[in-house]
């Protein structure tokens, strides 16, 4: 019944999107095959939003407005973002529509919110119910703001026994990337690896599950995500020496139900017959074994602190795995799979189906955590179940998500560690002269170990059918160093300096055509964009830069909208949602720090390679910013 | 033990101190590992807390300790921050910090069971090509220690069995892990630093052979002996000037603590004649934190 019912929506859609004669054929994620779990959720939705104002928002097939007829499985109602990228797609696309590029010039701000905590804010506030989620860095607080009350008082707060000794472990800052919403119950990590579902009415601790010891380098930086009644996770530390593991707990309980390791014999990685890998170089036993020295793969990293999307239609998960561990490639000789590796897995069994690897033995630092994520494409005239990642590495990879072909890989920032990928086997095609070793110094390679892009999420707009995304502009050098010490121990290293690349802009805001696999406009900007997008039905993009400024973009044109300066830089993630108003807000945390903000925190800006090199690149960033933790939530008037 | 690093703790005044009378010297405030043997740990066991009682006694000052783990950022953390204004066992080379007088040279060593009749004392040894070796890692920030490197070098890579210098921070001296790896047979040998070897093999009950690491030079430029010194922030340099008169007072006390724990000990001649040609007069230490103006090496 729900089946037919979608199907005519798409079909409309599909109609619409035809008759766009610029753009291949794009559609959401998940056309005819919904998911059963999907009903559910929405299914609840529909009956809170009896009492909600929702006039002229559109939302799915199910709701009348025809111009804007989306599916976005996964998500909550047009009003609610109870998911870290709003959907089960991670499109962080927001159907509200009030603000539009006429308006976006009134915006202004509606109210704000301290909490009381001065690291980095990444991640994004979530709405559900009229009720707003706010998970701090560490310590981890949890604010629950009733926004249905004018005066915007705490429905409860929650105040987890977070391991101080915690701080000591984080690579980048102390960050939390956010919580995850389904059932009533509110789900995030604590930086000392417990996973905690809370009641999303009374803040009670529903259940808690410890994931991990801090005392061998582990820690949970990211946010979850939680699909038909399951919680996926993982874990940080690939510069630690951990072994990079995702996990899947029962949303109800808590329980483990399955956990899969990114390096290790096939059994560990959940490699079993089922596991079809697109290119001949990833076929093979134990394949995460072999391409170690041995035993090595017990420290492998491929840490998973990015985030994880879903696809209904085809059933399975997709999440890309960290740095390989103990960072100098000399000393890995081999591919060490499965580090920097996108995957596609059951959802239910945690079986691999696919997996590609972006660098093979990876000497710079570009992990694949970044998000991926699912659209459906036509490509050369033929329909593909498309999935897209903007990568580290500068090339934006594009694969069949059925099959894990890659279908093309342009560069999306200058790149020069690589001339392309050979798309005949799918590896790099490597620039000797930008391979780093010990005691070599290399100079000038783009990019930097921060990535063109880093864990900030895209959006994609299925309106205007294209993604976009923050960007970083930043080359690096890798010097052989003098002596330092830990524990008591002389060593002897590498330094990392970085440095703005070609342009001298270090960030760019930029609208991303998946088809024509180019760049439709950009925004150049002082520092790395290091805010996740928003991309709204009011075809209304936001992002915001380190220094501050939360800024409105016209999604077709990149024209800039609207402008305000925040407290402190911005790291977070923007996100809309609907008053109990019946008006559209914007919302993003406040709060500079991160890896990219670590000077701004208090690491001296005259040791150029301290935060791994960043802080050359950031050096005048505590002239524009301070610390300072804070909810900015922005309306028309 | 977990609470023993828990975030950054001051420790309590030292009695010793105390008892010298001289009220009126502000405290010597020393960062340190505590849970670091033999270097140092929280009830003051190791030959640093012990040699910095003696520079503190030399000099009047009560000596108070702000603990933290010797990891990634711990200068940073510590001394950048003002927690304290003097850190011990610092590469004498290093430019972080303003470095003392070096009180010691040390070198890395091979570290076998002595019923393995392993009389190794090259990198260039072949058997080091087939035996089981147990190193360090430090694996971030592109890191390692020395013979990391030199057995990368040499494509010796296969054999080589890693052991976190972090190792896990709940138990007790997490890099005695691998001393306790070849008394056990897990490795073969060891190439480890030296004061870690000559503190904890005689602890494993099992007899112990350690030889000096050669070349102490690895072409082109990879350095196995070390002169240590204690550091303190650039712009200290009266206290520098102070605690390395006590350090040259108190040399003869710091030798017997220095071998009360079994600290493998290389003559600074030793160390500069193992650079050959390279040895020259050091110029001051670069100063990294804070702009100077003298000339200084980098």
């Amino acid at each position: 019944m729900e089946t037919t019912r979608h199907k005519v929506g798409v079909e409309a859609v599909l109609a619409a999107i035809r008759a766009r004669p610029t753009h291949g054929l794009v559609t959401a994620l998940a056309l005819a095959a919904l998911a059963a779990g999907c009903r559910d959720e929405r299914g609840t939705r529909a009956t809170t939003l009896g009492a909600t104002p929702t006039a002229n928002v559109a939302v799915s097939g199910r709701t009348a407005d025809s111009t804007t007829p989306v599916q976005q499985p996964g998500a909550p109602s047009a009003g609610d973002w109870a998911l870290p990228g709003r959907d089960w797609a991670n499109t962080r696309y927001s159907p509200l529509n009030q603000i539009t590029a006429d308006n976006a010039k009134n915006l202004r701000v509606a109210w704000t919110f301290s909490t009381g905590e001065n690291h980095g804010h990444e991640g994004t506030p979530l709405v559900v119910n009229h009720t707003m989620y706010v998970v701090t860095p560490h310590p981890n607080n949890v604010f629950a703001i009733d926004l249905a009350n004018p005066d915007g008082p705490l429905k409860w707060s929650y105040k987890p026994p977070t391991d101080p000794a915690a701080r000591g472990e984080a690579c980048c800052d102390v960050v939390n990337r956010g919580a995850a919403y389904a059932d009533g119950k509110l789900v995030f990590n604590r930086l000392d690896n417990v996973t905690v579902a809370l009641d999303a009415n009374t803040g009670k601790v529903l259940w808690e599950t410890k994931l991990g010891d801090i005392n061998t380098g582990q820690t949970m930086t990211m946010a979850p995500l939680i699909v038909n009644g399951r919680v996926f996770v993982g874990n940080s530390g690939g510069e630690m020496g951990v072994r990079g593991w995702i996990t899947a707990l029962d949303l109800g309980s808590g329980k483990v139900l399955w956990q899969a390791y990114n390096s290790g014999p096939d059994k560990d990685v959940l490699i079993g017959p089922r596991f079809k890998p697109f290119y001949d170089w990833l076929k093979g036993t134990d394949l995460g074994v072999k391409s170690w020295p041995p035993g090595q793969w017990q420290r492998g990293g491929g840490g998973v602190w990015g985030w994880i999307s879903y696809d209904p239609e085809l059933d399975r998960i997709y999440y890309g795995s960290g740095n390989p561990g103990v960072w100098n490639p000399d000393l890995r000789p081999g591919d060490n799979l499965w580090s920097t590796a996108t995957f596609a897995r059951d959802p239910k069994t945690g079986e691999a189906l696919w997996a590609y690897q972006t660098t093979p033995h990876d000497e710079w630092d570009y992990d694949a955590i970044n998000e991926n994520i699912p659209v459906d494409l036509t490509i050369n005239g033929k329909p593909r179940k498309a999935l897209l990642q903007f990568g580290r590495t500068g090339f934006v990879y594009l694969y069949d998500r059925e099959t894990g072909e890659l279908l093309s890989a342009p560069t999306f920032q200058y790149t020069n560690w690589a001339t392309g990928i050979d798309m005949k086997t799918g590896r790099p095609i490597e620039d000797p002269s930008k391979k780093t070793h010990q005691g070599v110094n290399v100079t000038n390679i783009c990019p930097a170990s921060t990535g063109a892009k880093d864990q900030q999420p895209a959006a994609f707009s299925f309106r205007t059918h294209l993604f976009y995304s923050p960007g970083t502009n930043l080359c690096m050098d890798y010097k052989a160093t003098e002596t330092g010490y830990i524990a008591g121990t002389p060593y002897v290293g590498a330094e990392v300096m970085m440095y703005a690349g070609p342009g001298g802009n270090r960030g760019e805001f930029f609208a991303w055509d998946p088809v024509a696999g180019k760049k439709v406009w950009g925004i150049p900007e002082r520092f790395p964009v290091w805010t996740g997008a928003l991309v709204t039905g009011g075809d209304v993009a936001f992002y915001g830069t380190m220094d501050g400024w939360a800024k409105a973009v016209n999604a077709r044109t990149g024209q800039v909208l609207w402008k305000f300066k925040t407290g402190s830089g911005l790291i977070g993630n923007f996100m809309s949602y609907l008053g109990p108003d019946g008006k559209q807000y914007v919302a993003v945390y406040a709060g500079v720090g991160g890896w990219a903000g670590a000077v701004a925190l208090g690491l001296s800006p005259s040791d150029p390679t301290a935060a791994l090199g960043f802080v050359n690149a950031m050096k005048d960033l505590p002239k524009y910013s301070a610390p300072g933790g804070m909810v900015y939530v922005f309306a028309l008037p | 033990m977990a609470g023993l690093r828990a975030i950054v703790l001051t420790g309590a005044l030292a009695l010793t101190g105390l008892l010298t009378g001289a009220a009126p010297a502000a405290p010597l405030r020393v960062c340190a590992d505590p849970n670091n043997l033999p270097f140092s740990n929280e009830r003051r066991q190791g030959f640093e807390n012990r040699i910095a009682e003696l520079v503190g006694r030399d000099l009047h000052r009560l000596v108070v300790y702000t603990w933290a783990p010797e990891w990634r950022g711990f200068v940073r953390k510590t001394l950048g921050a003002g927690r304290c204004d003097v850190v011990l066992g610092i590469p004498a080379s290093s430019d972080r910090v303003l470095a003392t007088r070096p009180y010691y040279t040390s070198t890395y060593v091979f570290l076998s069971r002595r019923d393995r009749g392993l009389d190794i004392r090259s990198l260039d040894d072949p058997r080091l090509r087939r035996l089981r070796i147990g190193i360090h890692f430090v694996g971030d920030d592109y890191v390692n220690p020395p013979p990391a490197h030199a057995l990368a070098r040499r494509h010796i890579v296969d054999n080589v069995v890693g052991s976190s210098l972090y190792g896990n921070y709940a138990r007790p001296n997490p890099p005695s892990d691998l001393v306790r790896a070849v008394a056990r047979r897990e490795v073969d040998l060891a190439i480890i630093w030296g004061p870690f070897a000559g503190y904890f093999a005689p602890r494993t009950g099992v007899p112990m052979r350690l030889e000096p690491v050669t070349p102490a030079l690895d072409p082109p430029g990879l350095r196995f002996t070390f002169a240590i010194a204690a550091g303190v922030r650039p712009a200290d340099t009266a206290l520098r000037t102070a605690i390395d008169g006590a350090l040259a007072r108190r040399q003869a006390d710091i030798a017997r603590v220095l071998r009360r724990y079994g600290v493998p000990l290389v003559s600074a001649e030793q160390s500069l004649a193992a650079e050959g040609e390279r040895s020259r007069p050091t110029p001051p230490p670069c100063v990294r934190d804070i702009p100077t103006e003298a000339t200084c090496s980098r």
